[in-house]
């Protein structure tokens, strides 16, 4: 982040291209494991850090690896982080690793990581390809958060393990089970279009008072 | 080892356990491919057939990695078997229904991304199912997907004759759905035994 422009490709990740909110990419995981917080930002650091490692892999072999071979390429690339992440997670939480079970190997199978290796990393030199696939990490991290914070205190009473309401709070059960993750998700989508709405509206007055 | 009969099986995973409605592997063609059931159709058809063949491979696969103690690799191993899996099929439908091959575009070689066909592959290794089991899993996931992509389509192309919202137009809307179906398909639990 020396130069602007490089933390410009940061936030850019963060917010204005937001993986989970503005493209829509990485559902599965998304939906599946946040249910708790948590669980939301557990997958979301791991799946920053395969993003991180494996975009730095591939800018770096950008020139070695030859066009026609490089899905299958960057595929094994991401493949051999995530089977890092997968031991790394089992060494350190035994109850994280069963909280999140086979969708951390999953992570393979995550748009996200596929499209910025082919999208950024694989044409652009390693400072700015890591800081774009942070930047993303993040914020695919965040909006696991954000979606992880509703479904466990609407589904359970609780955030980060904490009771927030009294003992006659009654847990939304849905809100854990699959249909909660669609709605949840679904409400968040619908709230930041409502955001991005009005903002267009204030900048459009602006503009238009300015003659 | 486990002993759930096949028949339990099959049933578990095209109803109450729906890849996409309860476990969300393969949202990304449940979101971007259902538009119309013409293309619903034949992209769950397709995506079934590798679904089945990457847990006949997995199957045989693991059971190899296992033997020379390189379980660490099946992540590697069942992704590139996958990938190779998704590039005859891309080169079946592209030879013989070249129309077909147009309207699927990218959602065609994505499947080697989609969570539903790793996704078999390794909680059929995870469950330590035997290979009938595998196959019932595989077959039952396939059908499960198809089903949920058909039922989305239908819905959507509906969806485009009412009026709705600017806001909630495009992905809210999908996801909305989405939510309702896999609503209505817990009304099934219970149905192959429980989870």
């Amino acid at each position: 982040m020396s130069t602007p422009s490089s933390f410009d490709e940061f936030l850019d990740g963060l917010w204005k291209q937001n993986p989970i909110f503005v493209m829509v990419l990485g559902m599965c995981p998304t939906l599946a494991v946040t249910v708790s917080a948590v669980n939301a930002i557990s997958m979301g650091l791991a799946t920053t850090f395969v993003l991180g490692t494996s975009c730095l892999l591939v800018s770096l072999l950008r020139h070695a690896i030859p066009k026609q071979v490089r899905i299958a390429s960057y595929i094994v690339i991401i493949a051999t982080f995530v089977t890092v992440v997968d031991y790394a997670i089992q060494a350190i939480s035994l109850d994280l690793y069963q909280a999140l079970g086979a969708y951390i190997k999953l992570i393979v199978a995550n748009c996200i990581l596929l499209g910025r290796a082919e999208a950024h990393a694989a044409k652009n030199p390693p400072l700015p390809a890591t800081t774009n696939a942070i930047g993303m990490g993040l914020g695919f991290t965040l909006g696991l958060f954000l979606i992880g914070c509703v479904r466990e205190i609407l589904g359970a009473g609780k955030l980060f393990g904490v009771a927030l309401f009294g003992d006659h709070f009654q847990p939304w059960v849905v809100m854990v089970l699959p249909p909660g993750g669609f709605f949840v998700l679904g409400f968040w989508l619908i709230t930041i279009a409502a955001f991005r709405h009005i903002n267009k509206k204030r900048n459009a007055q602006l503009q238009g008072a300015q003659p | 080892m486990n002993n759930d009969s096949v028949a339990n099986i099959l049933l578990t995973t095209i109803l109450p356990g729906n890849f996409v409605l309860a476990m969300f592997l393969g949202m990304c063609p449940f979101l971007g491919v259902s538009q119309k059931l013409s293309t619903a159709v034949p992209m769950g058809i397709a995506t079934a057939f590798v679904i089945l063949v990457a847990s006949v491979s997995a199957y045989f696969l693991n059971m190899v990695l296992v033997h020379f103690h390189l379980e660490f690799l099946s992540v590697i191993t069942f992704i590139t078997v996958i990938a190779c899996a998704v590039q005859l099929v891309e080169m079946f439908v592209k030879k013989t229904f070249p129309e077909l091959f147009r309207q699927l575009g990218i959602y065609l070689p994505l499947i080697t991304t989609n969570c539903a066909v790793l996704g078999v592959a390794l909680f059929q290794t995870a469950r330590h199912y035997n290979f009938a089991q595998s196959l019932a899993y595989s077959i039952g996931g396939g059908m499960g997907f198809t089903l949920a992509l058909i039922l989305m389509a239908g819905v959507r192309e509906r969806m485009q004759l009412s009026n709705v919202p600017t806001l909630v137009q495009g992905a809210a809307l999908s996801v909305v759905i989405g939510g309702l179906l896999s609503l209505s398909f817990m009304g099934f639990s219970g149905i192959g035994g429980g989870e």
